[in-house]
């Protein structure tokens, strides 16, 4: 029988139920509220933190690759766009040059056809001034000639006279 | 490594302290002996020294062995050495007493016996005693003993302490208990309120997790968007595991209400289960008190009742779904129920931590068992050798013992809780 007359831990006394009552709600109490409540609730959102960090990780690799297809995407357009402008330039080219020989043979022609009428007219004044001088030189020598000739013969200079006046110039 | 070598040391001072104590009671055998058998290093071996014409006697005894030290006290031991602590006590007849142990003229190396009678009240074995033999006088009073004998009380035998004064016999009360008589306690004639070792070791261990939870938070809030460092990523984890396996899986959104009296129901048996485990440093054996685990199953009792929900109490009065006949069986059953679960909490706890105890005080009783209490040395040696290994796996033991057993307490509080604040479901209201 001495088990249940010492075993004196099966026999709750009061004094250890008081203060254990104190110190255990105290604890809860003030523990509860000034650290374990903000250690859970750090602990919650550093769950909360990486769960987003994951979430963000995932949606940035997404966004990368949409990125990545759009760039592609406008690479191709851009190259197409490229063939297109070379293409239209190189029409462009084609035609300046074109209408540039075009111009070229009509502003040769005319050039040519200018100095043709130069030319022309360059001749005609040549031939008359070759007329002229002509006349002069047949006149002087008609002069010389018809004053030797009518030295002393009246006549004959009245009808040379008569004569050069009816010769016309044309 | 360290565990061992302070096992060893723990083992090799409690035999030398039985061979000194052993000499110890030669030198003052003259009428000044402590009377008292229930003592691990009462080196006798039955000389039988008479004291107030009654034969004491003088044998080792594992158990008594085990249970002195398993026991609370008016003193704190460390090692062998009894530090004093204040006893605040109060008889109905005579109202409130505070004092220091150290009127009793508690021995400053020895197991807790007072020389002195003060106020009536003398110290035996760690433990305050009321005289109640008329005559006895107030004060100081030098006494020359406490004797134990067994004693007829209702048809049971039962130990009783008397105190030896001028060569009569005092008896003596012990303080009361809140058992009702059931093992053997009940009211006496004083309560005794004083800050024993088990409070003081409360004090010290909550002090200590304070100040540790309090850094954490504040080294949380410090580190805030920052990876948790030193103290607090060691202490995190802790805090995680009962936030997503106890709390979450039991309690789902109400977990963030209950979750600051599991933690502190889980870190106080858990710290308290570490530090009885120290060696030398008191040993004490706080959660392995009845009346410390009745504390915390108390009020895990009125947490989860007063939470209890309308569907909890109606699943306890009405037991939807069966028959009458059945609900007659079942109300009754259910209403047992309710006091049983913390019941079971209560004793689960103490019987977990006090057989530790015990095993390990046993253990270690076999150096004087086989040192024949300090007769032979090397049946001493050999024992220390002996128990040192049991002692060590013991001891191995009782940590992992430590933590499971907060761990369940926990888990079993969390179910409870969770039980009583669960809403159904009217659908399936009548699957239960």
């Amino acid at each position: 029988m001495f088990f249940l007359a010492d075993f004196n831990v099966i026999k709750p006394d009061f004094g250890l139920l008081f203060w254990t009552s104190i110190f255990f709600v105290l604890f809860w109490v003030l523990i509860g509220k000034f650290a374990f409540k903000p250690i859970a609730e750090s602990l919650k959102k550093r769950t909360a933190d990486i769960q987003d960090a994951l979430d963000e990780a995932k949606k940035a690799k997404e966004e990368m690759q949409a990125l990545n297809s759009k760039n592609e995407d406008l690479i191709k357009e851009a190259q197409e766009q490229r063939a297109l402008i070379i293409k239209e330039a190189k029409a462009a080219k084609e035609s300046m040059i074109n209408d540039a020989k075009a111009k070229a043979k009509e502003e040769a022609n005319r050039i040519v056809s200018s100095a043709k009428a130069e030319i022309e007219a360059q001749k005609k004044a040549a031939l008359v001034e070759v007329k002229n001088e002509v006349g002069q030189m047949a006149l002087t020598i008609a002069e010389k000639v018809i004053r030797k000739e009518l030295q002393g013969n009246p006549d004959q200079a009245s009808f040379v006279d008569k004569l050069v006046g009816e010769i016309k110039l044309n | 490594m360290l565990r061992f070598f302070l096992s060893t040391i723990y083992i090799f001072s409690f035999a030398l302290l039985g061979l000194a104590q052993h000499d110890h009671n030669h030198d003052h055998g003259d009428g000044h002996d402590h009377g008292d058998h229930s003592h691990a290093a009462d080196g006798g071996h039955g000389h039988g020294a008479t004291i107030c014409g009654e034969q004491a006697h003088h044998e080792f005894n594992a158990g008594d062995n085990a249970i002195h030290h398993i026991s609370d006290a008016n003193v704190y031991s460390i090692g062998p050495l009894q530090i004093p602590l204040p006893v605040i006590l109060y008889a109905p007849d005579k109202g409130w007493d505070f004092f220091m142990a150290s009127k009793f003229h508690v021995e400053l190396v020895g197991h807790g016996d007072g020389h002195v009678a003060y106020n009536g009240y003398v110290l035996d074995g760690g433990s305050v005693k009321r005289v109640t033999g008329a005559g006895f006088p107030e004060g100081e009073v030098n006494i020359s003993g406490i004797v134990h004998k067994e004693i007829e009380v209702d048809g049971k035998k039962r130990d009783a302490a008397f105190v030896c004064y001028n060569n009569n016999l005092y008896p003596t009360d012990a303080k009361s208990t809140a058992d009702g008589g059931l093992f053997g306690g009940g009211i006496t004639s004083f309560y005794d309120f004083s800050i024993t070792k088990n409070v003081t070791s409360m004090a010290i261990v909550l002090s200590f997790l304070s100040w540790l939870f309090l850094s954490v938070a504040r080294a949380a809030k410090r580190n805030e968007g920052k990876a948790p460092t030193g103290l607090q990523n060691f202490m995190e984890p802790f805090v995680g595991f009962i936030q997503d396996e106890v709390a979450i899986p039991f309690l789902g959104e109400k977990s963030d209400k209950f979750l600051p009296f599991l933690l502190a129901i889980f870190f106080f048996i858990l710290g308290l289960n570490l530090f009885g485990q120290i060696p030398f440093f008191g040993g004490s054996n706080v959660t392995g008190n009845l009346a410390v685990t009745a504390v915390l199953a108390i009020i895990t009792f009125i947490i989860t009742n007063i939470n209890g929900n309308r569907d909890y109490w109606g699943h306890l009065f009405t037991a939807p779904g069966t028959p009458w006949f059945v609900k007659i069986i079942l109300i009754p059953v259910e209403l047992l129920g309710l006091f049983i679960k913390p019941v079971t909490l209560m004793l689960r706890l103490f019987a977990n931590i006090t057989a530790g105890h015990m095993v390990i005080l046993i253990f270690v009783s076999f150096i004087f068992i086989f040192g024949k209490s300090g007769e032979s040395i090397p049946g001493a040696m050999g024992g220390v050798v002996g128990a040192g290994l049991l002692t060590l796996f013991m001891m191995a033991i009782e940590l992992v013992v430590a933590f499971v057993q907060a761990f369940v307490f926990t888990i079993l509080t969390a179910s409870y809780i969770g039980a009583a604040t669960e809403e159904h479901h009217h659908d399936d209201a009548h699957a239960h």
